[in-house]
């Protein structure tokens, strides 16, 4: 048997799991219905460790570099479903107004600078409500 | 209903956002995040460089200055879709 041949499940695992990671940051991540549960990228990676472990046991000898690979392949697997479960994670917010409570008034300044308050917006003619997003920031 | 964004950018990069985003409701600007902590949206050391910024989070409220409907995500990757925001304001009075 030749035991130089290319390792081919080992390799295509790496690839596929650095595929999976950046498939889902540019392209699933867009896409509400693969992002808040990133299904394909989990399967992608399970294929993908599954190849690297196929490699590992493929390769001849002391399989050192076999290991290495599969362990690069198979720790970014692990950092992605870090950062897509701890790594997301945001406070509970235990003290925001529920449904029934009332909003608390404030008065901020506008893109122009320009003051402007809760109560004032709520108060414009044929206003319904105001739907307040809070968001990160544009950093 | 009117949507209205709050973050910790100054006035300045919030028209940044909106000249190269091309929105044009209402942003305010909470840049010591002191409305942001009255409402418990405060996320700490969350922003780039370790800044204090708001949570993502929505809250639709009524003329009447009641909370009639909101939503906390438990994570930064899911947000309130668009679909759910509107059938909540079209159930306000």
């Amino acid at each position: 048997m030749n035991d130089r041949r290319f390792n081919w499940p080992l390799w295509t695992g790496l690839v596929l799991s650095v595929v999976a990671v950046f498939s889902y940051a540019f392209f699933f991540y867009r896409f509400p219905i693969t992002r808040d549960v990133p299904w394909v990228s989990y399967i992608l990676l399970a294929a993908a460790i599954a190849l690297l472990i196929a490699g590992v046991r493929r390769a001849p000898g002391r399989k050192i570099v076999a290991i290495i690979v599969a362990v690069i392949g198979v720790g970014l697997a692990a950092l992605f479903v870090f950062s897509v479960t701890v790594g997301s994670r945001v406070p509970t917010g235990a003290n925001v107004p529920a449904v029934g409570a009332k909003a608390p008034d404030f008065t901020l300044l506008d893109a122009s600078g320009k003051p402007v308050a809760l109560a004032q917006l709520l108060a414009e003619p044929g206003a319904k409500g105001v739907l307040l997003v809070f968001y990160r920031g544009y950093w | 209903m009117r949507p209205v964004a709050i973050s910790v950018d100054k006035p300045e990069e919030s028209r940044d956002l909106m000249r190269k985003a091309g929105y044009s409701f209402t942003f305010l600007s909470d840049p010591n995040a002191e409305v942001i902590r009255r409402y418990d949206i405060l996320h700490k050391g969350a922003g780039e460089r370790g800044q204090d910024v708001a949570r993502p989070a929505e809250l639709l409220v009524d003329r009447g200055g009641v909370v009639r409907w909101r939503n906390l995500t438990e994570d930064l990757r899911v947000r309130a879709r668009p679909e759910a925001m509107l059938a909540a304001a079209k159930a306000l009075p």
